[in-house]
């Protein structure tokens, strides 16, 4: 399919990321689809598709009947959690390219800043999964992903500093971003002073805790011809799980390394028709440091155990950097709403308006939730 | 304070039985002679629904660990900080189970340290598969 074919981004639109926002996940979610059809310049009135996190708290029905939508004729829900992030734009994308829908919403509020941990209310019986890791005291997704971590270390020598390194670059990103929750200078040494959380990751290594809600209007390619905003094509957008899956304690198969990055990059590749060498900037999911550093190698940045030292010396900043990274700051420094503002900022880089700008950026990489069911785009300058 | 207890469902009650009379059962394919760790309804080699609950030797090596710190669970708070390591049985590299090690402090454990398992009693319905340092 040529790029003139593909479903486009429009719209863009988000509340102001807080950790206590004072108002429902519904009302900021509300808030920030309008903001979203405002920039597109299209109405309610032609919205007739909406996409939502199966985690969200109010369904497609709930948000269609505030915003007087006549008629829903396409919806559905991305699961896993972080994991289901670019996989709204590949359902949405599915749907406009098929002539399902005309214009599709997808969108992600959450106020997990005041909201509480979820790992707090786990119960007194686990079953699933869960009964064979949550008796052990691995609960929280910090764990989950710290024993990936600790095995990377041992099997490639990947180093505190290396994780160090990507949490740096998001803060020197989110820096220069007005939106970003944490601008504050940091070093490598902050990062490896920060209390330990779940060794061998640190508090610096984890993501931030915010309120906050975004959303993207997408179309056809035709469509976005006529609209306000520069459109972004939608070049691909993939899932991804292999094979033997168990979520949040993918453990047991081999290699163990092998996250469901490595099938979601395979799958991009094939369907974009482009390379890790092709793109221009990256946003990484970044729940954690190390699903950075395992993603770089994942899809193709460079060769497996390599992502810590590719991490190094400046290659994920910008404006130098070999792949400036996380332009906004990202999960870890400018706001963590399950990946859905690396989205965000993938369309503005192709929009050219990002608040670290990368030079003449065509192709930009966003990738949604590690160490589950996860799901991937590349997002196009048209 | 009381842990989080498994619940146990018909794929996974004969590993919990297992566990309550002391004895590491794994499953094994009756078809293709696959084993499998989670325990599973179908072989996923050869899809057989028939499969056996094989005794292990119960020896492993740490493959990977982690030690938990401040805030978690207020059920695991008493211990904290403590480590969760993931075990790797010598019978297969895709048999790795989660567990603690009962008597090495977080700090002392290491990949790749030889274990064994052991067993602690939490109900009359649950008894956890357990480890202890191994030589």
């Amino acid at each position: 399919m040529h790029l003139s074919e593909k479903a486009a981004i429009v719209g863009i639109g988000q509340s102001e990321f807080s950790k206590n926002i004072g108002r429902s996940e519904r009302s900021i979610a509300l808030e920030a689809i309008g903001l979203a059809l405002e920039d597109a310049g299209v109405t309610a009135d032609e919205v007739d598709g909406l996409v939502r996190f199966d985690l969200e708290s109010s369904t497609e029905v709930e948000i269609a009947y505030n915003l007087g939508i006549p008629n829903l004729r396409f919806f559905a829900e991305a699961g896993y959690g972080g994991g289901g992030g670019c996989a709204t734009l590949a359902l949405a994308a599915m749907a406009v390219e098929t002539g399902r829908a005309d214009v599709v919403v997808c969108w992600r509020a959450r106020n997990r800043g005041s909201g509480g941990r979820p790992w707090a209310g786990t119960r007194m019986q686990v079953g699933g999964d869960q009964q064979f890791y949550i008796p052990f005291g691995l609960v929280r997704p910090v764990d989950q992903i710290a024993m990936l971590a600790a095995r990377h270390m041992f099997e490639f020598g990947t180093t505190v500093e290396q994780f160090g390194a990507v949490a740096v670059a998001c803060r020197k990103h989110a820096q220069r971003n007005p939106r970003a929750m944490m601008r504050a200078p940091m070093t490598l040494e902050d990062h490896r002073n920060s209390r330990t959380i779940s060794e061998p990751l640190r508090k610096l290594d984890c993501c931030l805790e915010t309120d906050g809600a975004l959303a993207v209007v997408i179309t056809s390619a035709g469509r976005a011809r006529d609209l306000r905003q520069p459109s972004v094509a939608i070049l691909a957008a993939v899932q991804g799980s292999g094979p033997e899956h168990v979520v949040m304690a993918n453990y047991h198969k081999e290699p163990f390394l092998e996250t469901p990055s490595f099938y979601a990059a395979r799958e991009l590749w094939r369907q974009s028709g482009v390379g890790p060498d092709d793109i221009d900037c990256a946003q990484f999911y970044d729940a954690f440091t190390p699903l950075v550093t395992i993603s770089l190698e994942e899809y193709g940045f460079c060769k497996p155990g390599e992502g810590g030292p590719f991490s190094e010396n400046g290659r994920l900043e910008w404006p130098d950097g070999q792949l400036p990274t996380n332009t906004s700051g990202g999960g870890l420094s400018e706001a963590y709403v399950h990946g859905f503002n690396l989205i965000l900022e993938g369309v503005r880089q192709a929009r050219g308006t990002s608040t670290s700008q990368v030079e003449d950026a065509e192709l930009c990489l966003v990738t949604s939730g590690g160490g589950v069911p996860t799901s991937a785009a590349v997002l196009a300058r048209t | 304070m009381e842990i989080p207890l498994p619940l146990p469902d018909d794929d996974t009650r004969p590993f919990w039985e297992g566990c309550r009379r002391r004895e590491l059962l794994m499953q094994r394919c009756a078809a293709c002679g696959r084993f499998r760790f989670t325990p599973r309804h179908l072989c996923p080699s050869c899809r057989s629904q028939r499969c056996e609950w094989v005794p292990v030797s119960g020896r492993g090596t740490v493959y990977s660990r982690v030690i938990c710190h401040p805030p978690v669970l207020p059920a695991f708070a008493p211990r904290a900080p403590y480590a969760v390591v993931l075990v790797e049985l010598e019978e297969d590299a895709t048999l790795r189970m989660l567990g603690n090690v009962l008597d090495c402090p977080p700090e002392e454990i290491e990949i790749g340290m030889p274990v064994q398992v052991d067993f602690q009693q939490l109900t009359d319905e649950i008894t956890l598969p357990q480890w202890r340092r191994a030589s």
